[in-house]
């Protein structure tokens, strides 16, 4: 039992490593959308055409890392889009997003056909399997480094936020437009960079998924993961360095259904399968109150008000 | 009925018609009158490199039959929307075959619709027609695919080193459950102690959980896994990632295992369709159920890999071979996963016997549960 | 459509200038959403030409798919039943400021109770008792499903948006482990069901049509929800709370109860919806019923400005849409995509056109004279 133990263990932390990074970007990008004072539910749509394009990209120069910044750039002319029409008064920023999530799929689909068939080269992986002697762990230490650069833009995020003008600008237009419009910030212009930076990110994540896990572009990539990346920020608080543990803790989740098969528990799979989704609502509802908004929610965010 | 049986005389004018007719009919107009028009229906993208693509690759022979016009969609969910499907290609584009190559699509979608159009003929891509409960204008086609799976299990069965091999499955239904069982009595034949994890993922397109279990599969110590999913695409590739070894389905995915390949199974879609046109032009009606395996050519097993041992080449052909002579291979005593008997001790199974198209059960030597 | 969702000009009056604001209103009501269509339209055919297709012909194939012939209506029509009550369920709380859209895992939940109340009971008992049974068991159970989302609104404030959602996986985690477990029946060893229901349970054809009731239903419950909204205390209310929560609350008006009374209505719809799938189409419960109606049920909402009576005929453009899907794949050789990115087209740009309300220049011009 207790190897079973270990094996799940290992799985989970591996899954976390493996499985971890696309929420990472998505929630990273979303995390600075939400700080300005706007909510992007358009990523998931953003994510997939990101997937789409690296895969695309990648396959036609022949280098992945083109691919990554294609999705990247892909991503953010999606954020741009989003930014712009979200200036316009009237419009409901959870809307566009919906529709933009709808667009960013179809299109994404309708591009792709061509490059479900064809093999893209993909990204290599960082090999640290030498920091340990345990076969298993070996191979869970091969990570990629996008990873990397998704802990390190967590942590600049964090610090930047508290300690640069761009920061307190971000922060200040998210928690109040009066004050900022006051201060002779545009409101709308730092809303449009912050949500056009949150799509490069998506896009990344996008990339992610199809040049690296599982590395194929087809159109069931994506299950709702860049979805799930915005409830990951609000269980976050808006804090980047949460979200790098609110992703860690979804990849986790996602690696229990298969981990638990793998030792011969497979009673009720579509629950462990759903785990992640179970264990967001669970903590959602766990750490929310109505007495008191929640600590950190930028003021202007409609999904708060 | 009458409409349907056409002579190959007829076939050939309309289908010199045809070729004078096309260039002034544009897409809006099909020149239904000419010809045959057949309707294939796929659940899924036509090249997902498993599943949907086996049937659009075989559709392509279709095509070649003269005379013969072929209608496809993609992508239609198993509701209403194919029933209108299948309506509108009768409608619309004049069909006067159907075929319907998803489970759901049988009953009730594809049933209503043959009552419905009695002179339409349509045909479904799994054994499920039954003559005293379904139409005599619908029916089944299906290949036994198991039996290539019984070929991978033989290969895999003497190629596994730590005797832990692993079956990445979508869904436990019959089909895919007889993909495991075959799979499983394959590797006992030839390595009694092995066994057979099984992780199901719960639907038949979810890349990430395919290789989040291809991993947990890895980790749990089997070094070969295989899979019952559309798309074996993430399964194969992950697998190859963890350098350990692999057997293929539905479609040839060799190539994307240069190191870890063993074999796989594949169907031959492309032999029941060229027979059935085949049928057409000679003006014959189609059978209401086409079943067969490796004897009449229906499914194949893909070229060996670079994993694929000496031994386990030479197991895996001779084993072809019975099969191709329609030795039967399923046989008693046969236990399920919890001791129960399942085909008692001295009974042989024949390879058409339709309890085999009924599995609900897993082997013994499979690990795993089915709820 | 009508002016009644922008109108702020209400009440009785023999003013005729009053009535004239109200003639602009109305025929802006109508004018933008036809010109951000026609937009759409445009966008797209530049989008085919680039890719070297004809739009005539596209748009041919749409009409002809959707509304061409009296089939293509059928299966427009057939498609539009699910997505009226899908889109109620997005409407309803939409009125209150909530923005729902995991209507689907109601539909799911609602279309799997409804075959579970019937396996105990078929065959017992009469059918005009087990088919309101199952209606009600299908209401209620998506009532209770979108109805929690409200809840957890009002007592944890937790969102509701992306609750819903969360809890559509949840709902597909429960109906494939029952269908796949301890309800499957072994009539269907390759689609996990539940136990078909008895022939006598099924819902039939409008006569004349090859459509079921459900289209009926949804009309009439479209129209029930117009008149809930606009005639009653509680739409009042719901509409007071829409526009803002804290002038509601200071009037004392019961905000957390309206809302889990609103989301419990709106499950109730997309429950029925399920039910109509599984009574009227499948005949069982089974995977099939995560078809995506749900989903398109947020755009058609969306498109009828989440005005009950509008939401009828947008869902027939979708149903249009849907039907005509699979002619033109098949005659144009496009992808299934196009539809959805002709979809997301159009949603986004009835979106925006949100913000031309109030400021289209000549009906403007003509209100300040």
């Amino acid at each position: 039992m207790s190897d079973a133990l270990t094996t799940v263990a290992v799985a989970m932390f591996a899954g976390a490593v493996r499985v971890s990074t696309p929420f990472l970007f998505v929630s990273l990008g979303e995390c600075l959308t939400e700080k300005s004072g706007r909510i992007n539910l358009g990523l998931e749509g953003t994510l997939v055409f990101g997937a789409m394009s690296a895969y695309a990209i990648s396959y036609l120069s022949g280098s992945p890392w083109v691919g990554v910044l294609a999705a990247g750039l892909a991503g953010s002319m999606f954020g741009a889009l989003h930014g712009a029409i979200c200036r316009l008064p009237k419009v409901s920023d959870i809307a566009i997003g919906i529709a933009m999530m709808l667009f960013g799929t179809g299109f994404a689909f309708f591009l792709g056909k061509g490059f479900i068939q064809p093999t893209a080269p993909r990204l290599q992986a960082i090999d640290l399997g030498f920091l340990v002697s345990d076969p298993q762990m070996k191979v869970a230490l091969q990570i990629n480094p996008l990873f990397f650069i998704g802990l390190a833009l967590a942590v600049v995020m964090w610090w930047g936020f508290a300690n640069t003008r761009i920061g307190l600008v971000v922060r200040m237009t998210g928690d109040s437009a009066t004050t900022a419009r006051a201060m002779g910030v545009s409101v709308d212009l730092v809303r449009f960079f912050a949500t056009t930076a949150g799509g490069f990110l998506a896009g990344v994540g996008g990339a992610f998924l199809s040049l690296f896990y599982p590395g194929s572009w087809n159109e069931g990539l994506s299950s709702g993961q860049g979805l799930m990346a915005v409830a990951l920020v609000i269980f976050s608080r808006w804090n980047p360095i949460a979200c790098v543990g609110a992703a860690l803790l979804f990849g986790a989740a996602g690696a229990l259904g298969p981990a638990l098969q793998s030792v011969g528990i497979s009673q009720g799979y579509h629950f462990f399968n759903a785990a992640p989704h179970i264990l967001t609502l669970a903590i959602m509802i766990a750490t929310s109150s109505s007495k008191r908004s929640l600590k950190g929610a930028p003021g202007e965010l409609s999904i708060t008000k | 009925m009458s409409e349907f049986l056409l002579s190959r005389r007829t076939l050939l004018k309309s289908a010199a018609a045809g070729v004078v007719a096309a260039p002034f009919a544009g897409p809006l107009e099909r020149a239904a009158a000419a010809g045959l028009t057949i309707g294939i229906i796929y659940v899924g993208p036509r090249d997902d490199f498993g599943w949907n693509q086996a049937h659009a690759v075989a559709a392509v022979e279709l095509k070649k039959v003269p005379g013969v016009t072929v209608v496809e969609e993609e992508n239609v969910p198993e509701t209403i929307a194919v029933q209108k499907t299948m309506e509108s290609m009768i409608k619309l584009d004049g069909a006067k075959l159907i075929f319907a190559t998803s489970f759901g699509y049988f009953d009730p979608h594809m049933i209503e619709m043959a009552k419905k159009y009695p002179d339409v003929e349509f045909r479904h891509a799994i054994g499920l027609w039954q003559k005293d409960k379904h139409p005599m204008n619908a029916g089944s086609y299906y290949a036994y695919l198991h039996q290539a799976h019984y070929v991978d299990g033989i290969a895999a069965g003497l190629s596994t080193k730590t005797n832990k091999l692993g079956f990445i499955a979508a869904k436990p239904i019959s089909s895919v459950l007889q993909n495991i069982n075959s799979f499983t009595m394959g590797v006992k034949k030839v390595n009694p102690a092995a066994t057979v994890q099984v992780i199901f993922t719960g639907d038949w397109a979810l890349p990430v959980r395919e290789a989040e279990a291809a991993n947990a599969l890895a980790d749990a110590g089997c070094d070969v896994v295989t899979c019952h999913v559309d798309s074996p695409k993430v399964v194969v590739e992950t697998a190859e990632k963890r350098g350990i070894m692999c057997c293929g389905h539905n479609a040839s995915q060799a190539s994307l295992a240069p190191k870890g390949f063993i074999t796989g199974a594949e169907y031959k879609w492309a032999t029941i369709y060229k027979n059935f046109a085949e049928l057409l032009t000679k003006g014959q009606k189609l059978p209401n159920f086409e079943r067969g395996g490796y004897d009449k050519d229906y499914v194949q097993n893909t070229a060996f890999g670079a994993a694929a041992s000496e031994a386990a080449r030479k197991a895996a052909t001779a084993a072809i071979a019975d099969l191709k002579a329609n030795k039967p291979y399923v046989a008693g005593e046969l236990k399920d996963n919890k001791g129960a008997v399942v085909v008692p001790a001295g009974k042989v199974v024949d390879n058409y016997d339709v309890f085999l198209e009924t599995t609900n059960y897993l082997v013994e030597g499979v690990v795993g549960s089915i709820n | 459509m009508t002016a009644e969702s922008a109108t702020p000009v209400r009440g009785r009056t023999s003013d005729p200038e009053a009535a004239r604001i109200r003639l602009l209103t109305a025929i802006e009501a109508v004018i933008v959403p036809v010109g951000a269509v026609a937009l759409a339209a445009a966008l797209f055919s530049v989008f085919l030409l680039t890719l070297g297709k004809s739009p005539a012909t596209f748009f041919e194939l749409l009409w002809r798919g959707g509304f061409g012939t009296a089939f293509s209506w059928q299966n427009t029509l057939i498609r539009t039943a699910p997505l009226i009550f899908t889109a109620l369920c997005v409407a309803i709380p939409a009125r209150l400021g909530l923005m729902v859209i995991g209507g689907e895992g109601a539909l799911v939940i609602g279309g799997f109770a409804a075959a579970v109340v019937a396996l105990p009971v078929m065959g017992v008992l009469p059918a005009w008792i087990v088919t309101p049974l199952m209606f009600v068991a299908a209401a209620l159970a998506g009532a209770v499903w979108i109805g929690f989302v409200g809840w957890l609104r009002h007592v944890r404030a937790v969102n509701e948006t992306i609750a819903s959602l969360l809890m559509f996986y949840i709902a597909v985690a429960i109906l494939n482990f029952f269908v796949e477990g301890p309800l499957r029946s072994p009539a269907d060893p390759n689609k996990p069901s539940t136990t078909p229901l008895d022939p006598g349970l099924m819902v039939g054809s409008i006569p004349g049509m090859d459509v079921h009731w459900g289209l009926v239903v949804g009309v009439v419950v479209a129209i029930l929800a117009h008149l809930l909204m606009s005639r009653t205390t509680f739409g009042f209310a719901a509409r007071v709370t829409g526009g803002n929560v804290r002038a509601a609350r200071a009037q004392g008006l019961p905000v957390g109860r309206l809302m889990v009374a609103a989301c419990a209505l709106a499950g109730a719809t997309a429950g029925v919806a399920g039910y109509f799938e599984v009574a009227a189409v499948l005949g069982k419960a089974n995977a099939s019923l995560i078809a995506g109606y749900g989903f398109t049920g947020i755009l058609v909402s969306f498109l009828a400005r989440h005005n009950p009576l509008a939401i009828p005929p947008v869902a027939v453009l979708f149903g249009g849409l849907a039907a005509a899907g699979g002619l033109i794949q098949r005659r144009m050789g496009l992808p299934d995509a196009s539809v959805q990115v002709l979809q997301g087209l159009i949603f986004l740009i009835i979106l925006v056109s949100e913000t031309i309300y109030g400021r289209v220049p000549f009906l403007t011009a003509e209100k300040r004279r």
